[in-house]
């Protein structure tokens, strides 16, 4: 049992490229920390470096009180599942999980003990035998597992353990994972660049962009406050609508309220926050769209809609949404013709509003 | 699946595809060879014009030889030594060339020259750096206090061959080994790390069982070669002396067919030895193979 601590972590690769810009935080004991965030923002190398697979250019990372930064990665007292799994091929499931204990020449009777008590746990009693060849790959990720399970590390590190299996498998092994660590109350750093994945996993959610944090915190309040218009796009699916505005129309739309300031900001709307409805309501936003495609899934239903009143001068939506295209998302599977006109309105509360650079955000 | 191109309209068009291959095969392996098998059961005057069938004659009078029996030996334990030595070699030189060195490639193209010069060119390349007399490391190794001379000592001798055939193998199991280190995900190994084994016990209980099937083939392989493709080496470093130190098998097949006219008698001889490597290669499949997979 212990907590993680990082403290202005740098990591400068030999050629000057800067993967990680001093990055700080703390994952208390038993925690379960999500580092997310897309493809080459570093969650990967950061994880590699708690786990003394890369060296830190400087910065601390303290394991349970102890620095670590000079430590081998097996003095660390951790224990790591790799995305492709990382077993051994030659060895069985039982040796796989007996590997890393017979390396620290732990007796043969209490190795069977863990062994066999993890094959418990995870299922995989029948399969001691086979070769990680032998095994699906939902099985061969619960193999890994047991791999970390059986060494009773102070940190779990997961790195991407899920993105090999097929989507219906990775749901249940997500379940799996949350429960086996609630159980066994391990602290855990886990990376991932599914964003529902962070969300129903993490206490502590660590969304990450080129090297650097965007947000830390509890995944809903993160949800509900992201910090920065780059949090906002990236939490959520679909991503928040985003609009510039000028000031002149922060100040109409926030009429009265001296928090929103008088200069341009981004205007950040969630889909699902939206209303269709030809009412209007008092100090919230009514939008004019035009329908452009619709995508019914089932027990909800998204509509590209596209604004009919460009608000004027704006160039570009700074999010992942082609400008002056908006995502309403309606509970249900009843919605409007392509072509057709509607008005989606959003309350006041729900509305979010940054800095015209999209760094910060602006409490309303 | 599988996918079997079906021939509806011509039965002979299949068998004419085969046959630009089946015709090498035929014409450079299996005719020669039923060759030397016919020659082994005959025996021919002095000047070749007159050959008569005598059974199994020669193969009598080839076991009666003693040098037979040694020269038996000798291949026993000069294939042994260049099997071991230029396996362990190559794998030592490519787990180093495997690290994240700066000048990897560099090393690994030099690396590879050895096995671009023919054996015939190498073995005279160390009979000259060796040579007693003219030898640009004869002189070093005498000043040492060793009497070095290849020419008359035996083992010396042995020990010279060995290094040439060694030195031109390396190159090619250097190659296989690196490819076969570079195939073993990174992170099997990073596991084996953080699993709490140093990196000789990686080495041990991952990288080596992982390399197995790599080895395996290259065993064979270096067996056929020290069997067959150093005759060059022995026939220009040494020429199988001192005294019959240095003539392998394959070597006194050319000696006695060759060198001495007895074609019956090197033919039978080339048998022995083919029957040799295909009962090795067999049992190495049936025994050895088994183990490697996983």
């Amino acid at each position: 049992m212990a907590n993680v601590v990082l403290r202005d972590v740098r990591k400068t690769y030999a050629g000057g490229f800067e993967a990680i810009k001093g990055i700080d935080f703390e994952v208390g004991d038993g925690q379960f920390c999500v580092l997310v965030g897309p493809s080459g923002c570093g969650k990967s190398t950061l994880l590699r470096m708690v786990a003394g697979l890369e060296t830190i250019t400087s910065g601390d990372i303290d394991i349970g009180g102890r620095i670590v930064n000079q430590v081998e990665p097996a003095d660390r007292d951790i224990a790591m599942v790799f995305q492709n799994y990382a077993l051994y091929p030659h060895m069985s499931v039982y040796n796989n999980m007996a590997y890393g204990l017979r390396n620290r020449r732990m007796p043969e009777p209490e190795i069977d003990t863990r062994v066999q008590e993890a094959a418990r746990i995870l299922e995989l009693g029948t399969m001691l035998d086979r070769k990680p060849k032998q095994l699906s790959g939902g099985q061969r990720q619960r193999v890994a597992m047991g791999r970390a399970i059986v060494r009773q590390p102070k940190v779990f590190l997961f790195d991407e353990p899920l993105s090999n299996l097929d989507a219906k498998l990775r749901i249940a092994m997500r379940v799996e994972i949350r429960k086996l660590q609630r159980r066994l109350k391990t602290t855990s750093i886990y990376v991932t660049h599914d964003q529902l994945e962070a969300m129903t996993l993490a206490d502590i959610l660590v969304v990450m962009n080129s090297g650097r944090v965007e947000q830390i915190g509890n995944p809903l309040d993160i949800y509900q406050k992201p910090a920065t218009t780059f949090v906002a796009s990236f939490i959520g699916a679909p991503p928040m609508n985003l609009m510039p505005l000028r000031a002149d129309e922060i100040r109409a739309q926030f009429a009265g309220d001296s928090r929103a300031g008088s200069e341009a900001g981004i205007l950040g709307i969630r889909p699902e926050d939206f209303v269709i409805s030809s009412e209007t309501i008092a100090g919230g936003i009514a939008l004019d769209l035009t329908v452009e495609a619709i995508e019914r899934v089932g027990a909800e239903t998204f509509i590209y809609g596209t604004r009919q009143h460009e608000i004027q001068g704006v160039a570009a939506n700074p999010g992942d949404l082609p400008p002056g295209e908006v995502i309403v998302r309606i509970p249900g599977a009843v919605a409007p013709a392509i072509g057709e006109r509607i008005k989606a309105v959003a309350p006041r509360e729900n509305l979010h509003l940054f800095s015209a650079d999209g760094r910060k955000r602006i409490d309303l | 699946m599988e996918k079997s191109a079906v021939f509806n309209n011509s039965k002979l068009l299949p068998y004419a595809l085969l046959a630009p291959q089946l015709i090498i095969t035929f014409v450079f392996f299996y005719w020669p060879a039923s060759q030397a098998v016919l020659q082994s059961f005959k025996r021919e005057d002095a000047f070749g014009l007159v050959s008569e069938f005598v059974g199994l004659e020669n193969y009598q009078a080839l076991f009666a030889q003693p040098e037979y029996y040694k020269s038996m030996l000798t291949t026993l334990v000069f294939s042994t030594l260049v099997a071991a030595l230029s396996l362990s070699i190559a794998l030592l030189f490519a787990t180093q060339a495997d690290k994240n060195l700066k000048a990897a490639p560099v090393y690994k193209t030099f690396m590879i020259w050895p096995y671009a010069v023919a054996p015939a060119v190498a073995g005279v390349l160390w009979f000259f750096i060796f040579h007693p007399s003219l030898g640009t490391l004869a002189r070093p190794l005498r000043g040492m206090g060793l009497d070095w001379n290849p020419l008359l000592n035996g083992n010396h001798a042995m020990t010279l061959v060995v290094m040439s055939a060694v030195w031109k193998q390396i190159a090619y199991n250097f190659l296989f080994f690196l490819a076969g280190l570079q195939s073993i995900p990174k992170s099997v190994i990073e596991a084996g790390a953080i699993d709490g084994a140093g990196p000789m016990r990686r080495f041990w209980t991952i990288i080596f069982p992982l390399l197995s099937p790599t080895t395996f083939f290259l065993l064979v392989v270096n067996i056929v070669y020290v069997f067959f493709d150093t005759f060059g080496i022995i026939d220009a470093v040494t020429g199988g002396g001192p005294a019959g130190a240095t003539t392998t098998m394959v070597y006194k097949v050319y000696a006695d067919g060759r060198l001495g006219g007895d074609l019956g008698g090197s033919a039978a001889q080339s048998v022995v030895l083919m029957v040799i490597v295909i009962a090795l290669t067999a049992i190495q499949f049936k025994y050895v193979e088994r183990k490697v997979q996983y």
